[in-house]
């Protein structure tokens, strides 16, 4: 008797989880939606900012702004890494800083330091563990992140690309392409690859004010941010996916594992009683 | 048509005006600017403050800006919006407060270890306190 009590308990306790698991699974649903729209919400800024930059590079050729000078020599890298706050989220930040570490392995090789800018506590507490120069942090940004969070992470690399201690600038994050795939991405952030070269339709240029080379760089300044701020969107998003599927998963294992407790429960007591029976029947002959 | 120009206020966290309109009023950073149709093409970066536009029905929509930049074009107003005060020495202590949270980050190791050996202190008492309890059952039958 005590063994299908003990499957009873069993078979309560994984029930709760799956309240748990079914609950979480349904939160990231519903949150996936409003980070898609924050996502389509922000591009509207970074396609106005590509326009006005192309025609601003265009207008002046003369003038080079250090964000888009390549140096020659890389001795030193950046990357923003783009990582998710929580966890239970499946192996969307492992398969991301896998792939990192091989990255910066390769650079290694070719001696070329890494330093980093981590935006997410997971992306902390992996890097935590590591020898990896950290020059920034942010953490803690919630459901809506605000442009605001990451000012001062992207300022610190910024800097450090004019002053010429960083060479290359990366950021990484997991791209998402739908519910079922995030996919991690590496983008090039500095130098600037150099716009299209279409030939300019108009030949106009703007009035200025006050010039026009304090204008681009405060331009190209908001770009790069907005870039860093369409990542962490897009990592968002995709968290809420990978974690709606996780926990999908778990739901269906837990199920899964009642069905086969609910079986072994049901033996067990069709045992005891089959042995009940025998030993009424066999006490009965007996007498 | 004529009478009219597109105008464009968005910032990096949403859109916020779209449509026709007969004027938009900005505060410029060398002075207010009002900009009507066939304005010429004009780049500029804005100072707090507000920006009004006029609809061509003759009603008028107010918004407050923290800064940003401006864009004129003969038939398009694009008001790039900064989501939050911006400054020079604003964004360095922004930019100081990421680097101290990286040194905390990294700092945390330590407070992450005692943590870690705080609960696995914790689970050996547990674990001796449901042996003492269980003992205590068997004695009682």
């Amino acid at each position: 008797m005590s063994s299908s009590k003990e499957i009873v308990g069993k078979i309560k306790s994984v029930q709760n989880t799956r309240k748990v698991t079914r609950a979480l699974e349904m939160v990231s649903a519903s949150k996936i939606r409003k980070a898609q729209d924050l996502m389509q919400a922000s591009r509207p800024y970074a396609r106005m900012m590509k326009q006005v930059i192309g025609h601003l590079a265009h207008a002046n050729p003369e003038f080079r702004h250090p964000f888009t000078i390549e140096h020659e020599e890389v001795r030193r890298v950046g990357y923003v890494i783009v990582a998710t706050d929580r966890g239970l989220c499946g192996g969307l930040n492992n398969n991301m800083f896998r792939r990192l570490l091989g990255e910066f392995r390769q650079w290694e090789e070719q001696g070329v330091e890494v330093t980093t800018v981590i935006i997410g506590r997971k992306a902390a507490q992996f890097f935590r563990r590591l020898k990896v120069h950290v020059s920034a942090a942010t953490q803690d940004l919630g459901e809506k992140p605000r442009l605001e969070d990451l000012i001062g992470s992207i300022k610190v690399v910024l800097d450090g690309y004019r002053n010429g201690d960083l060479d290359r600038l990366f950021v990484c994050y997991n791209h998402f392409v739908n519910t079922m795939t995030q996919r991690p991405t590496f983008d090039q952030l500095l130098p600037l690859p150099p716009t299209s070269d279409e030939p300019m339709l108009q030949n106009w240029d703007y009035l200025y004010e006050p010039d026009a080379e304090s204008l681009l760089d405060e331009f190209l300044t908001r770009y790069i941010e907005s870039l860093v701020y369409q990542a962490t969107l897009e990592n968002l998003a995709s968290e809420h996916a990978a974690r709606m599927v996780a926990m999908k998963s778990a739901s269906d294992n837990a199920s899964n594992l009642i069905d086969e407790l609910r079986l072994v429960y049901n033996k067990a007591r069709q045992a005891a009683i089959t042995q009940e029976i025998s030993e009424i029947v066999g006490g009965a002959a007996a007498v | 048509m004529a009478s009219t120009i597109h105008c464009d206020i968005v910032s990096a966290e949403s859109e916020i005006f779209s449509g026709e309109v007969t004027l938009v009023v900005v505060s410029g950073e060398l002075g207010e600017l009002g900009i009507a149709p066939r304005h010429a093409p004009l780049l500029t970066r804005l100072s707090p403050g507000q920006v009004r536009v006029n609809l061509p029905d003759g009603g008028e929509e107010f918004y407050y800006i923290s800064g940003g930049l401006l864009e004129v074009q003969p038939h398009v107003v694009t008001v790039l919006s900064d989501t939050a005060a911006r400054a020079g020495d604003l964004d360095e202590a922004a930019a100081l407060k990421a680097k101290e949270e990286a040194e905390k980050a990294l700092a945390d190791r330590s407070a992450g270890m005692e943590v870690a050996q705080a609960q696995a202190q914790l689970a050996q008492a547990m674990a001796q306190l449901s042996a003492l309890q269980r003992l205590r059952k068997q004695l009682k039958r």
